[in-house]
């Protein structure tokens, strides 16, 4: 893998990161879409939307409420969706490799966002007496350092993620032993279940919400049979 | 300083609100353990500041970005609702225990509301109706395109409802949140995601595996028995931390034997 292949990779990666806390949170970052830029990166849009629907649906079960700690989807779905796009004859195994590498990452990158914001607090403990001074500069400079970290927090995770998981994705894909089908309904089944568990924590107090679940769900059956 | 309006609110400038409007999107950018959101609605509230007697310079300024700048938690979307009231009640020169009693009160519903409203009920559902459109064979332009389209709608609208009612109101702006959209919106969203949800979830699988009713109808009992086991460990591991540890031994199972 050469610095030229990476190099895109990891800027996406960059921009997508930044999207989830710091700017402008326009949700570019969720998954169906991160990952779907990312396959789209290499002439494999489809594909990244394939990966991207599955992380979709497990990114169901972690919403940025907060000051909670969550894991980083943006830079994550990158590079699930370019490793998945890598291998555009979706060999058996390569789905379930791109949802876990995106796993790793995103949890990882959950992990550089609360350094993230230590350091933010570090920053703005340095400029303590100016802040409290009213000085515009300390302010406005503040913000802009935590941004250009979010940045370069966000190309380092995708730089060093796909370094590592591109290859050893390959790797495994290569000695993969089980049915293509298989695996593809393994993940898609685990990210389902994830998906479902997350809209029972999300809807079940709502007036009415179990009956609307089952009468959607009943659409959802027919439509899929009627296919 | 700002002028005033037909009905009686003073106008903003234009290019002053845009340059708040764009560093809103901002607030979110030195976020941490300490000040949470504060810095941020400093920052954005910086370019009205600038109107007060004695510009940047003057004792004025200084004075209300030190007080806008401390600690402040709210929602990143409804946090315009803070800043615009805040900046009105900056540049009518209300007392500052008075804006400092009025951030205080400000932070808990702002945080509350927009987390019921947003994160989670409108970025559900439109992520669930997007994975619909997915499952129904949507192209990626189309998928893509709705969610951000629909997503965004409210996203911005929210943002420029926000500041507008912040500045119209100033620091009576707290009977904004009884915004009917506040209070029935979260259960009419969660309502039609439910009905989202149980349309979503088959169609996205039967997309990702492809064509075969008996391996669907396993799959299909599996992410049922799935969700409620996921539903039954929520205290103890979050689906997501699950399905890493659930697919590495898959891979390590598929690629050893």
């Amino acid at each position: 893998m050469s610095a030229l292949q990476l190099l895109p990779v990891a800027i996406l990666g960059a921009v997508l990161g930044l999207d989830v806390v710091s700017f402008p949170q326009a949700m570019i970052s969720r998954p169906v879409v991160a990952a779907t830029l990312g396959g789209t990166l290499i002439g494999e849009s489809s594909s990244g939307l394939l990966v991207g629907a599955i992380l979709e649906l497990i990114a169901l079960e972690t919403l940025p409420f907060g000051a909670s700690r969550y894991p980083e989807w943006g830079s994550a779905a990158v590079v699930g969706g370019v490793i998945f796009g890598s291998h555009a004859a979706h060999p058996a195994g390569a789905m379930t490799l791109a949802v876990l590498a995106a796993l790793a990452t995103t949890w990882v990158g959950g992990w550089t966002m609360v350094q993230l914001r230590t350091l933010n607090a570090r920053w703005a403990a340095k400029r303590r007496d100016a802040l409290e001074a009213g000085a515009r500069g300390s302010v406005v400079s503040l913000q802009l350092i935590g941004m250009t970290a979010d940045l370069a927090r966000g190309f380092l995770l995708t730089a060093i993620a796909y370094a590592l998981l591109a290859p050893l994705a390959a790797f495994c894909i290569a000695r993969w032993s089980g049915d293509a089908r298989l695996s593809r309904s393994m993940v898609v089944g685990v990210a389902a279940s994830v998906a479902g568990g997350a809209a029972w924590k999300l809807f079940h107090s709502t007036n009415g919400a179990r009956w609307l679940f089952l009468g959607g769900l009943a659409v959802g059956l027919f439509m899929l049979f009627a296919q | 300083m700002s002028g005033a309006s037909g009905s009686g609110t003073p106008r903003l400038p234009l290019g002053t609100r845009a340059a708040i409007f764009l560093r809103l999107l901002a607030i979110q950018g030195s976020w941490n353990y300490e000040s949470l959101l504060g810095n941020g609605v400093g920052f954005c509230i910086e370019p009205a500041l600038r109107l007060l007697p004695g510009g940047i310079h003057g004792q004025a300024f200084k004075s209300a970005l030190a007080r806008e700048s401390r600690y402040f938690n709210a929602h990143p979307y409804l946090a315009a609702i803070a800043v615009g009231a805040l900046a009105r009640a900056e540049l009518d020169g209300e007392a500052p225990e008075r804006i400092e009693r009025f951030r205080t009160a400000l932070c808990g519903p702002l945080g509350s509301v927009g987390d019921r409203l947003v994160w989670a009920g409108w970025l559900p559902l439109c992520s669930l109706a997007s994975l619909a459109i997915f499952g129904l064979g949507a192209g990626t332009l189309a998928v893509v395109g709705f969610f951000l389209v629909a997503y965004n709608a409210g996203h911005f609208a929210l943002r420029v409802w926000g500041l507008e009612t912040g500045w119209r109101h100033g620091l009576r702006v707290a009977a904004a949140l009884g915004n009917p959209v506040f209070r029935r919106g979260p259960q009419e969203i969660g309502r039609l995601a439910a009905v989202a949800t149980g349309i979503a979830i088959p169609l996205a699988l039967g997309r990702v595996i492809g064509p075969g009713r008996s391996l669907m109808g396993i799959v299909l009992v599996a992410v049922a028995l799935g969700s409620l086991a996921i539903v039954r460990l929520q205290r103890r591991i979050e689906g997501w931390r699950l399905s890493l540890v659930v697919l590495a031994l898959f891979v390590l199972i598929s690629v050893i034997h």
